[in-house]
């Protein structure tokens, strides 16, 4: 059987592209950067990968506002070619910066062309970049192909800009995958615990295929045991929690 | 040109203006009901309305949460006489990031048009505010006058384009007797009258004045932040003369100790040890003290883009993969009327320098790991800013690289624009009270530039692109390519250079310090392949001369040669200073208190001291989790909050070696012996080593002095004692150095006095460590297991925190034995490794007292101390004594009952004895020597003691 190729998305000041990278090699996938010029001027094909990833980072410095450069970057250089990569089965997935990114071309939750993006993520309530480990509750009626068989997440977040904020009435329309919660699951615990003020403890959404995700928490923090901050003083467990996202995606890949 | 307004909608929340709201308060001014900020964009160009208009759509404006407007008017209506406004625009000239972006993106909507961007605040405040609240508030938190202006009339966009017309500057030199030769040094060069006659002799026998811009190189050359004239000059003390103060201390050590695992000391940017035969790390750490007290946010963060560019400068690479930051402030609570004019107030400092920090180090995606803030009111108009730097490289980039003659000079990255002409003679003298009024063009930074500039120069390195590299600091081009070029010689044709905008001289283009540049030497056949290389990833890489053998610095604009020097002199031409120094012993009488009964008072007082109090709030705003290697955080415990000794990463992520970072300082030390200060700096910083499950096998040591002015022979008297003490303590500790920095002249005169800050030590430890699995977090884990201390407690409260807060400063300053230390440490270190230890805190402010209380409230756990079963070193009688003391290697070790006896046959032939346990409760309890009940105290007080005062 064919390898599961993965490629990561690099732009200037993309930052999590190596910690990513390493985590979908351990969870078995052969992994390519590229360079967002490569693709522009199709040095690169999106077509030869199954799994599109974009990182964590501060794209083009997060200047005007969060992942925005390069998000009109996407939509107007390379939204043919990822519309392509979408019909044709790939799996898309945002981490941070990355999450802004989709929402903001509006590939995440889709946007109709010619209509205007009804989400977005805002700035952090406290006005501080906040770096810190949170809990996630996975909504289990999400189709999302990257959380199945998870229930509960511990990932840190490192953001300054996490706040989804949505037009009214379109809440309710989206496919929310996970809620920020506390330790025992309960998503109305607020901050620190939702560490931005998001609205619905939103943390991550998916698409109705389930196969584009976005997240504001970085389960490429967490795929080994000694990254949890608490590793010194627990029963040790075999693997992080942000590693069955990545090997549900490869897998995914695997058996489709 | 037009005006874009972008603001958040109304009845959205907006946590820019709450943020503001509160420090307007926190200024003592409650009557701002709400603050709005607005981003202003101006926008020049050939633009129809409609193009305009697609740009705030699209680009500009979020279509959730904010609205646009565009034109003259301000958005928000301000017909009500409550509301005050003001912009606030960066000056001209200096580089935003943001413009650049905003091009960018425009040019990616298909609008070609635009030919320049400006952006501004808009600050609107409501409420009952008199003109003086209003200009309080412009002062304090809006402006900063060095580097801003409030927007009065129509804000220019672009420079004007300015021409420069080549004509050759000559200083008579040779015409200048001494009296002038000391004027043009003080006034303008920042050398002394001995070292200008050596100049004046060497062109006197060329027969001929010098160029403006050879006479600048050389003083860049020859200052005290590139030559370290002070540490190595010959110093008279007493009896005594020291030749060359570095070498006989700080690099005899590494000289001595001769370790196989040192690459590289004190000759490249960084020092550079082996890490696992297969990768090499290396470490710098430098001070960026004066930028950062006239532009606290710019000075931090081009501190931290600085320190970033010297490993990548270091061998012929290295990615970062860590930073540091240790600061020291006058306290955040200094009152406001007694600051002197023309100096900021340190809350606004520390707040500036934390967010310059944590903006740059996030942007690239470098971890803040470590570090330390300390306060002291005489850091009032001199802040210390320290940033350090951590990179990994493959071993066999580890060594210097060298050029060959004919090879070509290229410089990469950012454009050179007028940044910080001068910056380098500047930080080598003393501040004045016009401090704001000389600062030179203030150098700002742009963490994007940098980020792709490393990622692209990483791999023109993998693809063998180039033979050597350097970074471009301080002195710019005069530094960075003089230094590069001293083996070879080399000739620079100086209009080659990019500029940002027109109108530079040949002078002001060698000397600037614009940032995010770096320097290469390209084998001409390689040339092509580097250049595109970058330009794929929209990195300027530009040829600027070549490299030849005659061993001289020509400089050349438009064909007119401009400047001409021996090598062999710019180098090694500069006079050796001869420098007085004395040194008398503080005079501070040992205080007599009657101790208090009850010692939890005094407990929480120190807990909630500045030094000690939790750091989290500024531990939080860094990234100190980006590119996956943590494995030890700044924070640890059952609720993630606890204060770590020192952190660990892991560097390779597929394999199981680890870095730990520590450091050591305690400027309260240094006024009673700036000797047991050093000592003390390095033994804690080792301390922190051991204390998360690290050996001394592999540790390498930075040292950072931060002096007063050293031709006062007080101030260099304590200087040389304090490198003494490196040279004493880190011998025995076998524990060699491989980088250092200084920064002299931290004083500060006003009409009345002269304020000099305390001498001020940072040891920066990295440490190799065999197996992560095995480090060990501070935070008490279970009930019921053993507490230990190991090590000996004397009475040692001189420059203590205890005696801080009863206002005293003491004489018995803490000392080290390092060749107890040592055997000391091994012993722990072998216990450690055999897994005998759960949690393990260094002791240091505070002594027994604060190391078991933040045990305590770290791990969530109860805790009993016996304080009669401490071992001391002499007779102490009082209980305050033992708990606050201040004593050096000294550890409180928590062990299962189950495995105390083997770690008790361990740690035979050192010191140590069980002093208390893990109670399931949450009361922190002390004993007396008597038996006596001395503090009892719920854990959530002691808890809050220490959180609330940086909980801002």
């Amino acid at each position: 059987m064919a390898k599961v190729r993965t490629l990561i998305l690099r732009a200037p000041g993309t930052n999590c592209d190596e910690e990513t990278a390493f985590s979908f090699e351990q969870a078995g996938s052969l992994v390519d950067s590229a360079h967002v010029n490569e693709l522009v001027r199709g040095e690169k094909l999106l077509s030869q990968y199954q799994i599109l990833v974009i990182p964590g980072g501060f794209t083009y410095g997060d200047d005007i506002s969060a992942g925005k450069i390069l998000a009109n970057e996407l939509r107007l250089k390379l939204g043919e070619d990822i519309q392509r990569f979408v019909d044709g089965g790939g799996l898309i997935l945002g981490i941070c910066n990355g999450f802004q990114v989709l929402v903001k071309a509006g590939i995440l939750p889709p946007v109709e062309n010619g209509k205007s993006q009804r989400l977005t993520l805002a700035g952090n309530d406290s006005n501080s970049f906040e770096c810190r480990w949170v809990y996630l509750s996975v909504d289990q009626k999400s189709p999302c192909i990257f959380t199945r068989g998870i229930s509960t997440l511990y990932l840190p977040v490192a953001h300054g800009e996490g706040k989804v904020m949505a037009e009214p009435g379109t809440l309710s329309e989206l496919n929310v995958v996970v809620r920020y919660a506390d330790e025992g699951g309960n998503v109305q615990a607020g901050y620190p615990h939702n560490p931005n003020g998001s609205a619905d403890n939103i943390a991550g959404i998916c698409d109705g295929s389930g196969r584009i995700f976005a997240l504001m928490p970085h389960p490429e923090r967490f795929i080994r045991w000694t990254q949890h901050p608490r590793w010194a003083r627990e029963a040790p467990r075999q693997h992080g929690d942000g590693f069955g996202i990545f090997l549900n995606a490869v897998d995914w890949v695997k058996s489709s | 040109m037009f005006r874009v307004e972008v603001s958040v909608k109304s009845g959205f929340p907006e946590p820019r203006g709450e943020a503001l709201q509160k420090d307007i308060r926190d200024l003592g001014i409650a009557t701002a009901e709400q603050v709005r900020v607005s981003d202003i964009y101006l926008l020049e160009g050939k633009l129809s309305h409609k193009e305009v208009n697609i740009i705030c759509r699209e680009l500009l404006a979020d279509p959730v949460v904010e609205e646009y407007s565009i034109g003259e008017a301000p958005l928000v209506a301000i017909e009500d006489e409550h509301v005050h406004d003001i912009e606030v625009a960066y000056n001209l000239g200096l580089m935003d990031p943001v413009e650049e972006s905003v091009r960018k993106g425009i040019l990616d909507l298909g609008i070609t048009t635009v030919e320049a961007v400006k952006t501004a605040k808009r600050y609107y405040l409501r409420g009952e505010l008199s003109a003086g609240d209003i200009e309080l508030i412009r002062d304090k938190l809006l402006v900063n006058s060095a580097v801003q202006h409030v927007v009065t009339s129509q804000e220019k966009v672009s420079l004007p384009s300015a021409i420069y017309s080549f004509s050759l500057e000559e200083v008579d030199l040779l015409a200048l007797d001494d009296d002038g030769l000391t004027r043009l040094g003080e006034e303008k060069l920042g050398l002394n009258l001995n070292e200008l006659k050596r100049i004046q002799s060497y062109f006197s026998k060329l027969g001929r004045n010098p160029i403006d811009v050879e006479l600048e190189t050389l003083a860049q050359t020859w200052s005290e932040h590139c030559k370290h004239k002070t540490f190595k000059s010959r110093i008279r003390l007493g009896e005594e003369v020291i030749d060359n103060l570095l070498k006989s201390t700080i690099m005899r050590v590494t000289e001595e100790l001769n370790k196989p695992w040192c690459l590289s000391t004190f000759k490249d940017n960084s020092g550079v040890i082996d890490f696992d035969g297969r990768y090499a790390l290396c470490f710098k750490v430098e001070t960026h003290n004066h930028p950062s007290a006239i532009d606290p946010y710019g000075g931090a963060s081009t501190g931290i883009g600085g320190c970033i560019r010297d490993p990548l400068g270091t061998g012929l690479g290295s990615r970062p993969i860590a930073a540091t930051g240790v600061f020291c402030f006058a306290p955040p609570d200094f009152p406001h009327d007694k600051l002197p004019p023309g100096i900021l107030h340190p809350r606004r400092i520390l707040k500036g320098v934390r967010a310059g920090a944590a903006d740059y180090g996030n942007r690239l995606g470098v971890p803040i790991i470590n570090g330390a803030l300390l306060f002291d009111e005489r850091y009032l108009a001199n802040p210390v800013v320290t940033c350090g730097t951590i990179g990994l490289m493959p071993k066999s980039a580890a060594q210097m690289g060298r050029q060959q003659p004919g090879d070509l000079v290229v410089v990469v990255g950012c454009r050179t624009g007028r940044d910080g002409i001068g910056g380098v003679t500047f930080a080598s003298a003393g501040l004045t009270g016009e401090a704001e009024a000389v600062s030179p063009s203030s150098v700002q930074g742009n963490p994007i530039a940098e980020k792709k500039l490393i990622d692209v120069l990483l791999k023109a390195r993998d693809r063998g692109l180039y033979r050597r590299i350097t970074d471009c600091g301080g002195g710019g081009l005069s530094s960075a390519v003089g230094e590069m070029a001293a083996e070879t010689g080399v000739r620079v044709d100086l209009e080659k250079v990019p500029l940002k905008y027109s109108g530079l001289s040949y002078t002001e283009i060698w000397l600037s310090e614009s940032q995010e540049r770096m320097l290469l030497a390209v084998p001409a056949a390689s040339a092509e392949k580097l250049i595109s290389l970058f330009a794929s990833e929209d990195v300027e890489a530009t040829v600027i001369g070549e490299f030849t053998n005659d061993k001289r610095l020509k400089l050349f604009y438009q064909g007119n040669l401009v400047g001409d020097l021996d090598m062999e002199f710019l180098h090694n031409g500069l006079p050796q200073l001869e420098r007085e120094a004395v040194w008398q012993p503080a005079q501070y009488a040992e205080p007599d208190f009657a101790p208090p009964p009850d010692l939890g008072d005094d407990l929480k007082r120190i807990l909630s001291s500045w030094n000690v109090c939790s750091k989290e709030w500024v531990i939080r705003q860094y990234d100190h989790e980006v590119q996956g290697g943590s494995i030890l955080k700044p924070l640890v415990g059952v609720n993630n909050d606890g204060p770590g000794d020192a952190a660990i990463i892991r560097p390779v992520l597929d394999s199981d070696m680890g870095v730990i970072i520590a450091n050591g300082i305690n400027p309260k030390y240094g006024d009673i012996d700036p000797y047991w200060m050093a000592a003390s700096a390095v033994d804690e910083a080792l301390r922190q080593v051991i204390a998360v499950g690290g050996s001394l096998r592999r540790v390498a040591l930075l040292d950072n002095f931060s002096w007063g002015n050293p031709e006062k022979p007080d101030r260099l008297g304590g200087l040389v004692r304090a490198a003494q003490a490196c040279y004493d303590t880190a011998i025995a500790y076998e524990t060699p150095f491989i980088s250092g920095k200084d920064s002299l002249y931290n004083e500060y005169e006003t009409e009345e006095e002269t304020i000099c800050i305390p001498p001020t030590l940072l040891i920066s430890a990295m440490a190799v460590m065999e197996n992560v699995a095995r480090a060990v977090s501070m935070d008490c884990k279970q009930e019921g297991d053993r507490l230990y201390i190991v090590g000996t407690t004397y009475n040692e409260l001189g420059g203590s925190h205890y005696y801080s807060i009863h206002g005293f400063v003491g004489d018995r300053v803490p000392r080290v034995n390092p060749q107890r230390g040592k055997k000391l440490m091994d012993t722990l270190s072998a216990a450690m490794e055999k897994g005998l230890v759960k949690a393990c805190h260094d002791l240091s402010e505070g002594g027994i007292g604060v190391a078991a209380a933040e045990m305590a409230f770290a791990g969530g756990l109860g805790v009993t101390l016996h304080l009669g079963k401490a071992p001391l070193g002499e007779p102490i009688a009082r209980n305050d004594s033992i708990l606050f003391s201040e004593s050096n290697t000294r550890f409180l070790v928590e062990v299962a009952p189950e495995d105390s006896q083997r770690f008790e046959a361990a740690m035979k032939g050192v010191t140590f004895a069980a002093i208390g346990e893990v109670t399931k409760g949450d009361r922190f309890e002390v004993y007396g020597i008597k038996g006596e009940r001395v503090v009892s105290i719920a854990l959530a007080e002691l808890k809050e003691a220490w959180q609330k005062p940086l909980r801002w």
